[in-house]
């Protein structure tokens, strides 16, 4: 029921923005993250975007998992 | 924002690697959310944990935890041609004691399934003449977008408008388990997209008061991979004699504060009141009822629909599922009376329901 699906937002009119689902485009309310703004990726939940994600907190979270990696090959 | 490169094999090699490495002896996770359980069922991921490690499902499905006594109320509500039902589609087939809304559609009943709380609005405007009765069932996740349209139905007027409080809160939730006789738990997996509405933050006293590890988690395979490494290295620690606290896999979407703009719209709509949980009981301050600013918006108030209590006895173990001490495959109903077609407890009910999950996905592993 928590479901969110992370999309990017194409466009802004007021409260509202078109955002880009992988192709499908869709109106969303964007009443709960007022700061968003075109390019920005936002996780949508019920119609309303709930947060912007952070490219940069994901990168980091990647390099830990591929720290990780590296780290069990050099085992012997 | 590739979401392929949160599912990369060589990482989730490495991550299960590690976990077998952590595991030294029993240990028990536990997530609290329907999106969890069911990504932990379909990847499969169970079946990668070593023995010793037992990774259980909590009351984290909303649908699972709401009293039949309430879907006895929003069936009577349906019942009344005066009235049109407006929910999210999980609600449909849920049993109440007689009927489901599915069925009360099928005799006639105007119950219309919505994808966001913002379409009721849309019907209520096209119907002045019937009131519109939302169902609100969720998680913070959720209440969040059901404040906002109350809001937006009192600006633009909109009076046949209004809401079944059904809401839950999940800290109060994990204080009650954290603090059951035996401690069951070593760990939470904290609700990734609950926590991008009340932050990281909010657990800090689960962590402290009952000194129970808490990690914030996504919902890909390395997202929960990664998570369960945090745990099980805060495990470690804390069986040391260090101290547990909050840590957050999913930076991307989680921040310590969470969304202040969402909260502030909770405040605003709702007041925080005990609530009853499906099998498991009443929690202290663990639901929503309306404030007095936005009473108007509660159909409880408006509607005064009296429905019995319920008995509940299904003989069904949902319970002991809900609060870590059986798994599914426990229970002598489990895919026998009780499956998905015609469910006996709340955790076969919902898609979400970790009965379900297992149903549908691990019902040959055990």
């Amino acid at each position: 029921m928590c479901l969110a699906i992370p999309g990017r937002i194409t466009e802004v009119e007021g409260a509202t923005g078109l955002v880009d689902f992988g192709g499908v485009t869709r109106e969303t309310s964007l009443t709960l993250v007022p700061n968003a703004a075109p390019g920005d990726y936002v996780l949508v939940h019920a119609g309303f975007a709930i947060e912007i994600l952070s490219e940069e907190e994901a990168e980091e979270t990647l390099s830990l998992f591929r720290d990780l990696a590296g780290a069990l090959g050099d085992e012997p | 924002m590739d979401r392929e490169r949160f599912s990369s094999e060589p990482e989730a090699r490495a991550l299960v690697a590690r976990i077998r490495e952590l595991v030294d002896g029993p240990a028990a996770l536990m997530e609290v959310c329907g999106t969890h359980t069911v990504a932990i069922s379909r990847f499969g991921i169970r079946s990668l944990m070593p023995d010793d490690l037992r990774l259980l499902s909590g009351p984290g499905c909303p649908v699972c935890v709401t009293p039949q006594r309430e879907i006895d109320r929003a069936i009577a509500v349906a019942r009344d041609p005066r009235a049109i039902v407006v929910t999210f589609g999980d609600m449909m087939r849920v049993p109440g004691s007689g009927s489901t809304l599915e069925r009360e559609k099928a005799s006639g009943a105007d119950v219309r399934i919505v994808y966001s709380p913002l379409d009721a609005l849309e019907v209520a405007s096209l119907s002045p003449d019937r009131e519109v009765v939302f169902l609100g069932i969720g998680f913070e996740t959720t209440s969040p977008t059901i404040a906002a349209t109350v809001i937006a139905a009192e600006e633009r007027g909109i009076a046949n408008f209004s809401v079944l409080p059904l809401f839950k809160l999940v800290p109060p939730a994990l204080h009650m388990l954290a603090a059951l006789p035996g401690r069951a738990l070593d760990g939470f997996i904290c609700p990734g997209h609950v926590s991008t509405i009340i932050g990281s933050s909010a657990y800090e006293p689960v962590a402290s008061r009952h000194n129970m590890p808490c990690v914030v988690v996504g919902f890909e395979p390395l997202d929960i991979l990664g998570g369960i490494v945090m745990l099980l290295e805060q495990i470690r620690e804390v069986r040391g004699g260090g101290d547990a606290r909050v840590e957050n896999e999913y930076g991307r979407a989680v921040t310590p504060e969470g969304n202040v703009r969402a909260q502030e719209l909770l405040d605003r709509v709702f007041e925080v009141r005990d609530s009853d949980w499906r099998e498991i009981g009443e929690i202290e301050k663990s639901g929503y009822g309306f404030s007095s600013e936005f009473v108007d918006y509660d159909a409880r108030v408006k509607l005064d629909v009296d429905v019995p209590l319920d008995a509940e006895a299904t003989g069904c173990i949902c319970g002991e599922i809900m609060l870590g001490t059986k798994l599914p495959t426990d229970c002598p109903l489990f895919a026998t009376r009780c499956v998905p077609r015609d469910p006996v407890g709340p955790c076969m009910v919902s898609s979400e329901g970790a009965c379900a999950a297992f149903y549908k996905y691990e019902r040959n592993e055990g």
